[in-house]
C-alpha cells in the first residue's frame, strides 16, 4: 500500500513539473487582423490600402468651411459666442496656438499622409500589372493632402515614401515650404503623366484632376507660366462649363461636366462627434445649415459660416450666381412659410451651396452625414486661375485670360454683353473680383487673398507678417518635442 | 527556472521521506458545544498533516493516527483543541466557543489561513453582512463595508454597475481590481446572484501578489455558498419585494417664474421678451413629475443542500426583476441564476469539487447622464410645453436647442434590450499524499453571450434639426459579443511542522489564462416590421456588417503565471510569507513578455509572547508589514504592433467602397507596469475579545503606468480608427490610512448589539504624466468647451481644470479695473486672473476640485432583542467635488430655481450670475459649476422579526423571519444634483453630472425562510 502511495505521489509530482514547463509559447498570440507590417502580398491589399487613403479627403470638409470663415466672405456663426471657439477666434482673426480645429485640420491631413506613404512605403514589395496606377494616384493623395498643409502651416515635416512611425515625431524637422512643394510638383507631374483622363469609377483620381492641382501649386508660389501651362492642358481636356450654374451644387449635379476633382460624399453612414472625422458625410453642410429649419427645399443645421451682406451686395445685377451660392433666408421663409431661428451673428444669408438638402437619408447622425459632394476643382475654378496665370506670367497672354474670364461671366450673366475687355492690372482686378464672386462659399477666398497679398484689406483684424499662415498648434510643437519655431507673429 | 523548481520539488520529497511516522492507531469519539449538543462538521485534523476528517451529524469521528501525533479539532467559531495521542482511544470533546474568530479560515489565494496567521491587509465581509441588505448587486454590500474599497454607482438605473476601486484609483486606464469567483475570474458583477455569496475577501496589500498580474488593484475573493457534509437536506427560501422611488426631483422654475426670467434674459439681450402675458402661463408642465415613477422591485431565491458522509450538493435559483424610477417598465432589469456545486470525497485523500453558475438577464435602458438625456430633457424642457398636443400626439419641442427633446416622447420612442447568457464553471480535483502534500488542479471557466438590440422607427421626428429625429427609413441595431475564458490553476502544497512550533507551508504553482471573444455589430435598414419587436435583418433594404468597415473585431489575450510561496511561522507568533511569481502577458511584444513580481510580508502576534501575559484590555494584538512589487497589464491586445482594424472608407460612384487601414500606432518597447505598494498595520482585539481594532497606513506607488498620452498629429493618429499608442509614462500615488473598529456585547440572554465603523483616508497625487504636454484631458462640460478634467503631474488624477471665480461685477468701475474678460459687464461672473497678464483665458485655469473623495466612512449597527433584530448602515463621502453640467442654457431651455437668487442690480448678489441671452463668459467652466460633493447616506435601515424555535421546531421549521427595510432612506449633502454619489467612474472627467440617474431609495418587506 505504501508503495503504491509513494508511486501515486511520484506521479502526481511529475504531472506537475510537466504542467509547470508548459511552454511559454502559450502567450505567443497571433493577432487576428492583419499586422500593418506583413501587408502588400496582392493587388487587393494595395487597392484597399488606396481606398484608406482616399477617405481622409473627406476630413477636408473642415479646411473648407473654416477657410471660408476666415475670408471676408462669412462670419462664423454658430449657437453662441461659445460654440466651437476655434471657429469664433478664426473668424475674428483673434485665433491663436491653442485652437482645436487648427489641430483637427493637422492631425487629418498628416493621417492622410501617412496613409498615402504607407502604399508608397511598400511599393516595391509585390509587382502585379496596373501597380502604376495605384501609385500614382498615392502619390496624388499626398500631394494633395501636402497642398493643404502648407496653405495652412507653411514649412511642414516631410516624409516621402514612408511613414511617420511613432519616435519619428522627436527628429523630423520641419521643411521649408520650398521643399514641400518640390515634392508635390513631382508627385503631381508623375499622377498627371500616369493616370487616365476619364476613370472608370466616379471618384477616382484623374490626370486632368493632377494637372489642375500642379497648375494650383503654381499659382501659389506664384510660376505664374508653369501654372498657364499646366492650366492650358486641362481647359483642353474633356471638360465643359455647365450651362445653369444652380444645378452645379445640386445632387443631381455632382461630377459633372465641369467637375475635375470632387470629394465624394454619401449620407449612408455617419458617424459622432467624436470623431468627425469618421463620417461619410459631409459634415460641413450640417454644420452651415439653417438653425432649427422648418419647411420645403432645405433641412436644418448649425447654423455656421453665414455669408455678410457685403458679398451679397457684391453681385452685379444680372448676375445668376448670387441666390444660387447665397440664401436669403428671410424672404425665403417668408415666400415658402418656413420657420427658422437665429444663431450667433446671424446674417440673413446661408451658404445655400452647402447647406443641407431635403430628402437626404443622412444615415446615422443626420447634421453630420450629408452626401453633398465638395466640388474641389471644377472648370470655372481652372479657368479664372489660368486667367490669372496668363495675365500675371512674365509675358501676359491678356487676350487668352479675358477667354477664360469671359467664358465664365457668360455663363453668370447668360450673355456676352457683360465680358470684360481690361487689360493688365486692371484686369487682374477683374479676375479677382470674378473669382470671388464664382466661388463664394468653396474655401478659396483666403488663401487666394493671402497669396495675392490682399488679405490685410479686406478681412478685419488680419494682420501682415502674422495671420498669412495659420500657428502651428502650441501643442502639436510640445507633442514633437519641443524642438519647432512657431510661425510668424504667433507666440508660444 | 525550470531547472530551479525541480531543486525545489526534489527538496521536497527528501524532506517528507525522512519525517518519521509512529505507529498506527485507531481514534474515535464525539464533539459536543459546551452545552453537550453534538456538533456536526468539526474539523479533525493530524496537525502537520492535512490527514483528517470531519465528525457527522451526530458530531462522531473515527480516523487512524500515529503515536505521539496530535489532533486539532477546530470548527467556526469554536476555540480550537488539540489533543496529543498515545493510543488507542475514544475521545469526549467539548469545544468552547469563541467569541474572537482568529481561528477562522480565510481564503488568501492558493490556499487558506486562519486570521490570526494572516500577514496581509486583508478584509471580509460575510454571508450575514449582504443578507442584511438585500442588494441587488454585490457591490452595493461591499460600499462602505471595507475600509479602502470606494464604491461609486455609475447610475441608478436597474443593472447598472458600480465602480469598485482598492485603495485609490492608479491609472486612467483600467481600475479595476481582479474579482475570482470561486476561483473564475468575472467581469461583470450584475451575473452574480448576491444572495448565493458565502463571503467576500477583499486582499488590499502586496499579498494579493500571490495573484500577480492583474492583482495590482487589489483582489475580490467570492466565495459562493455550497453543501455541508453529513447534514440533511435543507432548503432556504429567501423573497422581498420592494417599491423604489426618486431620493431627489431639481427645484426647476414653474411655467410663470420661467417666463419671467426667460423675458429678464431677452430684455437683457436687447431682444423683445417672448412672454408679454406672464399671467396665463400658470404652474405649466413640471417635466420631472412626468418621467419619474414609482417602480417595483422583486426577487426570490431558493437554495437547496446537503450532504452526506462523503459529499456534499447545494442548487439553488433566484430571479430578480426591478422596473427603473424614470420611464418605469421602459427600463428593466431582470435576471435569472441557478446554481450548483457539488464536492465528493472520492478517496478519503482524492477530492473533487465543482460548482456551475447560470445566468440569463435582460435589460433595457434610457439614455442618461449625458447631453440630452431623458433626465436632461426634464430639466431642461421648458414648462409652457405640455405633454401632448390637442391631438393626443407627443409635443414637438421646438426652439430648445437641438439636443433638448421631450422626454415623454424620447422614454417612449426608446426600444433596447441588452441580454446575457452566461455560464461560470469551476471544477477541481485536490489530492493529497506522502501526509504533508497536497497537489491540486482546478478549471474555472467563463462563457457569455451578449445579444444587443436597438430600434429607431421610421420618421421619428422629435423638432426641427433635433438630433434625435430619425426621419427616414426604421434602423435596427444588432450587436452579439461572444466572450470565453478559462484559468488552469496547478499547485503543489507541502505543509509541515517542525520541532513542534516551526510551522512551513511551501506553494509550487502555476497558472494559464485565456480570454476571447468576438463582435459583431449589424445595422439593418428599412426592416420590415413597424415596431421592434417585429424587426429582424431578414428582409432589411440595406444590412451593414462593421467587419466590412474595419475588418473582425475579435481578441485572444493569454496569461502564463509560475510562482511560489513560502509561509512559516513560529508558534503562530512570528509570521512570514514571501511570493515570487513570473508572469508572461500576450498583451507584450517578444522581448517584454514575461515580469518577475515578488513581494512578501510579516507578522508578530505580541500580544503571544511570554512577556506580555495575559490581559483582559488588550487580548491579541498582532503587527503586521508587507511590500511587494506587482504587475499589471490590463491593455489592450497587440499594442506592440500595428494591425489593420481601422475604419479605411471612400465612396466610388456613390456606394461606400470599403479599404483598409492602420488602427492604433505601435510601440513595440511597452513592457509591464509595476507598482510598489507598501503596508504596516495591526490588528487588535480588546476587552474580552468585545472591540476588535484594525489599522492600516498603505502607500501604492505606480511607475511605467501603461497609458495612452495624446502624441504627435504628425503620425497620422487622427486618422478614423487610429490611435495613439500605449507607452509606460507616468507615476501615480494612492497614500492613504484606513481605520476599522468593532464592537460586540451580549447585554444579556435575549439582547445582543454589535456597532462597527470604518474610515479611510485617500490622498491620490500624480507624480508624472510622460508625455510632452505634461497632461492627459477627460471628460466634457457645456457644449464645445475644452475638455474640463486633468491628468497632470502634482495634482490628483482627474482633477477639475477651470476658471476661478471671484464674487460678480457689481459696478462698471469694477468691470474697468479688472483684468479684459470677454463680453463682461454689470453682472457677470468675476474671474481671477491668475497670471496677471491683464486678460482672462485659457491660461488662468487652476485646479478647482477633483472628484476624489478624501475621506469615506461606513457605520453599521445592529441589535437583537429577543425574537426582533434590528440594522442600520450609514456611509460617508467627504471632499469629493461635483460638476454640475445638466444645464443646456440655450435662451428658451428651463433652470433649476436657484436663478431666482441671480444679480439684478449692484449689492443684490454676489453669487449667482444675472440672466441673459446675450454674448457673456458665465458659461465658461469654472469654479461656479464645481460643487462639493460629500454626503452623509442612510443607505439601509431593516427591523425583523425570528419566530421562536419552541413553535417552528415542531414543524421542522429552523427559521422564519420577515423584516422590513430602507435602502438609500435618506441622504444629507449640499449638492444642488440629483444623486452626490453620482460618477461616470471614469478616472479623468468622472463626477460630472449631466443628468445623472439617481440611486433609488427602496421600501422593502422581505421573508427568509429555512426548513
Amino acid at each position: 500500500m505504501k508503495k503504491i502511495k509513494i508511486y501515486l505521489g511520484f506521479l502526481v509530482i511529475l504531472a506537475s513539473v510537466l504542467l509547470i514547463a508548459c511552454s511559454d509559447d502559450f502567450v505567443n498570440v497571433d493577432p487576428i487582423n492583419e499586422n500593418s507590417e506583413d501587408f502588400f502580398n496582392s493587388e487587393e491589399d494595395y487597392q484597399e490600402a488606396l481606398v484608406g487613403a482616399y477617405d481622409l479627403l473627406q476630413a477636408t470638409y473642415l479646411n473648407v468651411m473654416v477657410g471660408e470663415i476666415a475670408s471676408d466672405n462669412t462670419v462664423s456663426g454658430g449657437e453662441s459666442a461659445t460654440d466651437t471657439p476655434g471657429i469664433q477666434q478664426i473668424d475674428n482673426m483673434t485665433h491663436t496656438p491653442v485652437n482645436q480645429q487648427l489641430r483637427d485640420i493637422w492631425g487629418w491631413m498628416f493621417a492622410g499622409v501617412n496613409r498615402a506613404n504607407y502604399i508608397l512605403e511598400f511599393q516595391d514589395k509585390t509587382e502585379f500589372s496596373g501597380k502604376d496606377q495605384v501609385i500614382a494616384q498615392a502619390r496624388f493623395l499626398r500631394a494633395y493632402y501636402y497642398f493643404e498643409l502648407v496653405k495652412w502651416f507653411g514649412d511642414v515635416p516631410l516624409a516621402v515614401d514612408q511613414r511617420l512611425l511613432f519616435g519619428d515625431q522627436f527628429n523630423v524637422d520641419r521643411t521649408p515650404k520650398a521643399e514641400v512643394y518640390a515634392q508635390i510638383e513631382e508627385d503631381l507631374l508623375f499622377a498627371a503623366e500616369t493616370l487616365p483622363a476619364t476613370q472608370a469609377e466616379q471618384g477616382r483620381i484623374t490626370s486632368g484632376a493632377a494637372r489642375a492641382l500642379l497648375g494650383k501649386a503654381y499659382l501659389y508660389q506664384d510660376k505664374f507660366a508653369e501654372a498657364a501651362t499646366a492650366f492650358d492642358l486641362v481647359i483642353a481636356g474633356p471638360y465643359t462649363l455647365v450651362t445653369d450654374y444652380s444645378t452645379i451644387f445640386e445632387q443631381a449635379g455632382e461630377n459633372n461636366s465641369e467637375s475635375i476633382f470632387e470629394v465624394q460624399y454619401t449620407d449612408k453612414e455617419g458617424a459622432g462627434f467624436g470623431c468627425l472625422q469618421c463620417s461619410e458625410g459631409n459634415v460641413a453642410v450640417g454644420f452651415n445649415g439653417i438653425r432649427n429649419y422648418s419647411g420645403p427645399v432645405f433641412d436644418s443645421g448649425f447654423s455656421f459660416n453665414m455669408p455678410v451682406q457685403e458679398v451679397y451686395d457684391a453681385y452685379e445685377v444680372g448676375d445668376t450666381r448670387r441666390d444660387v451660392a447665397l440664401l436669403d433666408i428671410e424672404a425665403f421663409a417668408a415666400v415658402n412659410g418656413a420657420s427658422y431661428s437665429t444663431g450667433y451673428k446671424h446674417t440673413g444669408y446661408y451658404n445655400r451651396k452647402y447647406i443641407a438638402r431635403k430628402g437626404d437619408a443622412n444615415l446615422g447622425d443626420a447634421n453630420l452625414t450629408n452626401p453633398n459632394n465638395y466640388r474641389s476643382i471644377r472648370l470655372a475654378d481652372v479657368l479664372l486661375m489660368a486667367a490669372e496665370a496668363n495675365n500675371r506670367k512674365t509675358s501676359p497672354d491678356d487676350a487668352k485670360a479675358r477667354t477664360y474670364l469671359n467664358r465664365v461671366r457668360q455663363r453668370a450673366f447668360g450673355d456676352t454683353n457683360h465680358d470684360i475687355s481690361a487689360s493688365g492690372s486692371a484686369l487682374t482686378d477683374f479676375i479677382y473680383a470674378e473669382r470671388r464672386l464664382e466661388l463664394v462659399g468653396e474655401g478659396h477666398r483666403f488663401f487666394d487673398l493671402v497669396r495675392t497679398g490682399r488679405a490685410a484689406q479686406n478681412i478685419e483684424g488680419f494682420q501682415t507678417n502674422k495671420n498669412e499662415l495659420f500657428p502651428i498648434p502650441d501643442i502639436e510643437i510640445q507633442l514633437a518635442g519641443n524642438r519647432w519655431e512657431q510661425n510668424q507673429g504667433y507666440t508660444n | 527556472m525550470k531547472s530551479i523548481l525541480s531543486l525545489i520539488v526534489f527538496g521536497l520529497l527528501v524532506t517528507t521521506l525522512f519525517s518519521q511516522t509512529g505507529n498506527q492507531v485507531r481514534v474515535t469519539g464525539t464533539v459536543t458545544d459546551m452545552t453537550g449538543l453534538p456538533l456536526p462538521g468539526v474539523n479533525v485534523i493530524v496537525k502537520g498533516t492535512s490527514s483528517g476528517t470531519t465528525t457527522d451529524f451526530d458530531g462522531l469521528f473515527s480516523l487512524d493516527a500515529a503515536q505521539q501525533q496530535t489532533l486539532v479539532f477546530s470548527y467556526l467559531g469554536f476555540q480550537s483543541q488539540e489533543i496529543l495521542i498515545s493510543k488507542a482511544t475514544n475521545l469526549n470533546i467539548q469545544l468552547l466557543e469563541d467569541a474572537s474568530t482568529l481561528d477562522e479560515v480565510v481564503v488568501v489565494g492558493y490556499g487558506t489561513q486562519t486570521k490570526k496567521e494572516i500577514t496581509g491587509a486583508v478584509s471580509v465581509v460575510s454571508s450575514e453582512t449582504i443578507e442584511n441588505q438585500n442588494p441587488v448587486r454585490i457591490e452595493q454590500a461591499l460600499q462602505g463595508r471595507v475600509a479602502g474599497v470606494n464604491i461609486s454607482s455609475n447610475s441608478g438605473s436597474p443593472g447598472s454597475a458600480s465602480t469598485i476601486s482598492i485603495r485609490g484609483i492608479s491609472t486612467n486606464g483600467d481600475n479595476r481590481p481582479l474579482i475570482l469567483v470561486d476561483g473564475a475570474v468575472i467581469e461583470d458583477l450584475s451575473v452574480i446572484n448576491p444572495n448565493d455569496i458565502e463571503s467576500i475577501n477583499v486582499l488590499k496589500d502586496a499579498t494579493a501578489g500571490i495573484y500577480g498580474v492583474r492583482a495590482a488593484n487589489g483582489v475580490i475573493l467570492i466565495t459562493t455558498k455550497g453543501g455541508r457534509k453529513n447534514t440533511d437536506l435543507r432548503v432556504d427560501i429567501d423573497s422581498y419585494v420592494g417599491l423604489q422611488e426618486t431620493t431627489r426631483k431639481l427645484p426647476v422654475l414653474n411655467a410663470t417664474e420661467y417666463g419671467a426670467i426667460i423675458n429678464e434674459a431677452y430684455v437683457a439681450g436687447n431682444q423683445t421678451p417672448p412672454y408679454p402675458n406672464l399671467g396665463s402661463l400658470g404652474q405649466g408642465t413640471n417635466w420631472q413629475d412626468e418621467v419619474f415613477r414609482q417602480a417595483l422591485l422583486s426577487d426570490v431565491n431558493a437554495t437547496v443542500y446537503g450532504g452526506g458522509k462523503k459529499s456534499a450538493y447545494s442548487v439553488g435559483a433566484g430571479y430578480l426583476d426591478q422596473d427603473g424610477i424614470v420611464g418605469g417598465g421602459a427600463v428593466n432589469f431582470n435576471r435569472f441564476t441557478g446554481r450548483g456545486s457539488y464536492d465528493l470525497d472520492i478517496l478519503d485523500n482524492l477530492k473533487f469539487s465543482s460548482t456551475a453558475i447560470y445566468t440569463h438577464s435582460n435589460r433595457k435602458t434610457l439614455s442618461e447622464n449625458a447631453l440630452g438625456s431623458v433626465l436632461f430633457n426634464a430639466v431642461n424642457m421648458a414648462p409652457t410645453f405640455n405633454v401632448r398636443d390637442a391631438n393626443g400626439d407627443f409635443t414637438i419641442a421646438n426652439g430648445l436647442g437641438n439636443e433638448v427633446i421631450n422626454p415623454i416622447a424620447q422614454i417612449a420612442n426608446t426600444f433596447n434590450t441588452n441580454e446575457v447568457d452566461k455560464i461560470t464553471g469551476t471544477v477541481g480535483l485536490s489530492y493529497n499524499f506522502w501526509d504533508h502534500f497536497t497537489a491540486e488542479s482546478r478549471y474555472q471557466f467563463n462563457y457569455s453571450e451578449v445579444r444587443g438590440r436597438s430600434f429607431l422607427p421610421e420618421g421619428l421626428n422629435f423638432g426641427d434639426g433635433k438630433v434625435f429625429n430619425n426621419l427616414g427609413v426604421n434602423q435596427y441595431f444588432v450587436n452579439d459579443s461572444f466572450f470565453r475564458d478559462y484559468t488552469f490553476d496547478n499547485f503543489l502544497t507541502y505543509k509541515n511542522t517542525f520541532a513542534d512550533d516551526h510551522n512551513v507551508t511551501v506553494l509550487l504553482g502555476m497558472s494559464a489564462f485565456k480570454t476571447s471573444g468576438e463582435f459583431y455589430n449589424f445595422t439593418g435598414r428599412d426592416v420590415p416590421g413597424s415596431t421592434f419587436g417585429e424587426a429582424s435583418l431578414d428582409g432589411a433594404g440595406e444590412v451593414i456588417d462593421s467587419r466590412d468597415i474595419s475588418g473582425p473585431n475579435e481578441f485572444d489575450q493569454r496569461l502564463l503565471s509560475y510562482f511560489t510561496r513560502v509561509q512559516y511561522n513560529y508558534k503562530q507568533r512570528y509570521l512570514l510569507s514571501a511570493v515570487v511569481r513570473r508572469d508572461g502577458s500576450s498583451n507584450f511584444g517578444p522581448e517584454n513578455k514575461f515580469g518577475y513580481f515578488p513581494s512578501a510580508s510579516i507578522g508578530w502576534v505580541v500580544s503571544d509572547e511570554p512577556f506580555y501575559g495575559n490581559s483582559d484590555f488588550l487580548n491579541f494584538f498582532k503587527m503586521r508589514a508587507s511590500y511587494g512589487i506587482l504587475g499589471n497589464d490590463r491593455i489592450g491586445a497587440f499594442g506592440y504592433i500595428s494591425t489593420l482594424n481601422a475604419e479605411g472608407t471612400y465612396v466610388f460612384d456613390n456606394e461606400l467602397v470599403n479599404g483598409v487601414a492602420a488602427g492604433q500606432l505601435s510601440n513595440p518597447e511597452i513592457k509591464w507596469e509595476r507598482q510598489k505598494t507598501f503596508d504596516v498595520g495591526f490588528d487588535s482585539r480588546l476587552f474580552n475579545n468585545k472591540i476588535d481594532i484594525t489599522a492600516d497606513y498603505f502607500k501604492r506607488r505606480t511607475d511605467d503606468l501603461l497609458l495612452i498620452p495624446q502624441v504627435s498629429g504628425i503620425l497620422g493618429v487622427y486618422a478614423p480608427g487610429a490611435g495613439a499608442p500605449i507607452v509606460n509614462a507616468g507615476s501615480v500615488e494612492n497614500s492613504g490610512f484606513e481605520f476599522a473598529i468593532s464592537y460586540n456585547e451580549n447585554i444579556s440572554e435575549d439582547a445582543s448589539f454589535n456597532l462597527s465603523y470604518n474610515f479611510t483616508a485617500l490622498k491620490n497625487e500624480v507624480i508624472a504624466v510622460g508625455n510632452e504636454s505634461g497632461f492627459i484631458p477627460g471628460g466634457s462640460f457645456g457644449f464645445g468647451q475644452e475638455a474640463p478634467a486633468r491628468m497632470e503631474a502634482g495634482f490628483p488624477i482627474g482633477y477639475f481644470y477651470g476658471l476661478q471665480t471671484d464674487g460678480i461685477f457689481q459696478s462698471q468701475a469694477e468691470v474697468d479695473a479688472h483684468a479684459t474678460q470677454a463680453d463682461a459687464t454689470l453682472g457677470d461672473l468675476r474671474y481671477v486672473d491668475q497670471n496677471n497678464d491683464g486678460i482672462i483665458d485659457g491660461d488662468d485655469r487652476v485646479n478647482i476640485g477633483d472628484p476624489i473623495p478624501d475621506v469615506t466612512m461606513g457605520l453599521n449597527l445592529g441589535f437583537n432583542y429577543k425574537n426582533f433584530d434590528f440594522t442600520a448602515y450609514a456611509f460617508a463621502s467627504i471632499g469629493n467635488d461635483i460638476v454640475r453640467s445638466y444645464d443646456r442654457n440655450q435662451n428658451l431651455t428651463n433652470k433649476t430655481n436657484y436663478v431666482l437668487d441671480r444679480w439684478t442690480g449692484p449689492g443684490s448678489t454676489n453669487s449667482y450670475p444675472r440672466v441673459t441671452i446675450g454674448p457673456n463668459s458665465n458659461l465658461l467652466f469654472s469654479d461656479f459649476y464645481v460643487e462639493d460633493g460629500s454626503y452623509l447616506r442612510l443607505q439601509n435601515v431593516q427591523i425583523g422579526y425570528s419566530f421562536g424555535n419552541d413553535v417552528l421546531d415542531q414543524l421542522g421549521i429552523r427559521k422564519l423571519r420577515f423584516y422590513l427595510a430602507v435602502t438609500n432612506a435618506f441622504t444629507l449633502s449640499e449638492y444642488k444634483g440629483y444623486d452626490p454619489s453620482a460618477s461616470s467612474g471614469s478616472p479623468i472627467g468622472g463626477g460630472i453630472d449631466q443628468g445623472f440617474y439617481p440611486v433609488p431609495r427602496t421600501y422593502t418587506a422581505g421573508m427568509n425562510f429555512k426548513f
